[in-house]
């Protein structure tokens, strides 16, 4: 399991326009390019200078495919990371506030000690 | 040398922009609250007369990243840009550029590893809103130059909050060394209880109004060591998972000195998190004459 690369993938979503909309249009699609091309790029290095071990494992690749924060959650993925992007992909399909509450809400079965986030 | 001007604390909440600019229908019914009190913790600033303010807040994963993340870095650069994209579209913060005062980056940098503080520096750092959030509070017209540093309350592994407070009673000590003539103001922002992306999110005040009350009493009255006794990096999990920005708070507090009563305290109790805003002046409120 890796935390890291998925906290990569959310971050490296998150700060691209284009992604955000091409993550929420086609998640699948989104996970399958990004872990191909993107998950072993070092972000201040050349395009060149790539790492070469990355990758997610099956549960990590089918919560991000199906935008399934809940479980994103549940392994450990940083929380403000998971929050912001989802934010920026379903709040504009609902009232104010509406998402982020729902958001919380479907955690609602949750209880401390919450997953470890560190890398 | 250089005066200490003001010591001030403070929540930053990147809605406040957006909640004090709406008006009519999309003008939150807690606005004008909130404004108010904000005007009065603005007014707090602008008496101290500072010429250069220390900034203290933590990137929220704009430009540091987990492949090379600093616990503590100074920025030392003529100027600094301000917010990203992602707090353009969530919170409709705008563009900014301030900037640097590099003579005191210099000094807190040198003098910060020579006190044991390994210090990283940027050169050339993007501020985000932990920082922009008290410049619009706090002094809108962003026309003083800052110097920024930031602390690791996001990415464990967390330094201790000990190692917080030390750095703050630190960076007191090296303002009021700097050669300089200049007025100082150090400003720094974090957070009560906090829950993001968690289960105890957006509620109709902050996940622990417990902690929040007593958090507010530890500041408010310099309780640096009753505070230390009771907050741990393992403590801060319970009131809110995102509470460990509460460091900044804790840094903040080193900053004003054990035993210090800030001369400012007022909270304002919103849903999702309290408010919370602080002032000290370390030698004496400006206008009322110290000898009298």
């Amino acid at each position: 399991m890796s935390r890291y690369l998925l906290d990569k993938f959310l971050y490296t979503v998150d700060r691209d326009p284009e992604l955000v909309e091409r993550y929420r249009e086609d998640p699948a699609g989104t996970v399958a390019w990004w872990e191909a091309e993107m998950a072993n790029r070092i972000l201040n290095c050349t395009a060149d200078e790539r790492s070469t071990w990355l990758a997610f494992t099956e549960d990590e690749r089918r919560a991000l495919r199906q935008h399934d924060h809940v479980t994103l959650f549940q392994m450990g993925a940083h929380p403000f990371l998971t929050l912001t992007l989802f934010i920026a992909m379903f709040e504009r399909d609902h009232g104010p506030l509406e998402y982020q509450k729902a958001y919380g809400q479907a955690m609602a079965h949750l209880s401390l000690p919450y997953p470890d986030i560190s890398t | 040398m250089a005066e200490l001007a003001a010591v001030i604390a403070s929540t930053h909440h990147p809605f406040y922009h957006r909640a004090s600019t709406a008006t009519g229908a999309d003008r939150p019914p807690f606005a004008d609250e909130w404004v108010a009190k904000i005007e009065r913790f603005r007014e707090t600033l602008t008496r101290a007369e500072p010429d250069v303010l220390v900034m203290v807040g933590s990137d929220h994963f704009h430009q540091l990243w987990l492949d090379n993340m600093p616990q503590f870095l100074v920025g030392k650069a003529p100027f600094f840009d301000a917010n990203f994209y992602n707090e353009e579209r969530e919170f409709g913060l705008p563009r900014m550029t301030l900037r640097g005062e590099e003579d005191l980056a210099a000094h807190l940098l040198r003098d910060g590893l020579d006190r044991d503080f390994d210090l990283a520096f940027s050169n050339e750092l993007r501020i985000d809103h932990s920082i922009t959030c008290p410049i619009i509070t706090l002094r809108p017209q962003a026309d003083l130059p800052i110097v920024p540093v930031y602390t690791n309350i996001f990415a464990p592994p967390l330094p201790q909050p000990r190692r917080f407070v030390a750095l703050g009673k630190a960076i007191r000590e090296m303002v009021e060394s700097w050669e300089s003539d200049k007025r100082v103001a150090v400003i720094g922002t974090g957070h009560l209880s906090l829950e993001l992306g968690g289960p105890r999110q957006f509620g109709e005040h902050g996940p622990d109004p417990e902690f929040d009350r007593r958090a507010v009493e530890w500041i408010a009255s310099g309780d640096v060591e009753g505070c230390l006794a009771e907050v741990s990096l393992d403590s801060l999990h319970a009131p809110g998972n995102a509470t460990h920005g509460f460091m900044d708070f804790m840094l903040m507090m080193g900053v004003a000195g054990e035993g210090a009563k800030a001369d400012h305290v007022d909270t304002l109790d919103l849903f999702h998190t309290m408010e919370a805003y602080f002032t000290w002046y370390p030698n004496g409120v400006p206008g009322e004459a110290a000898s009298a």
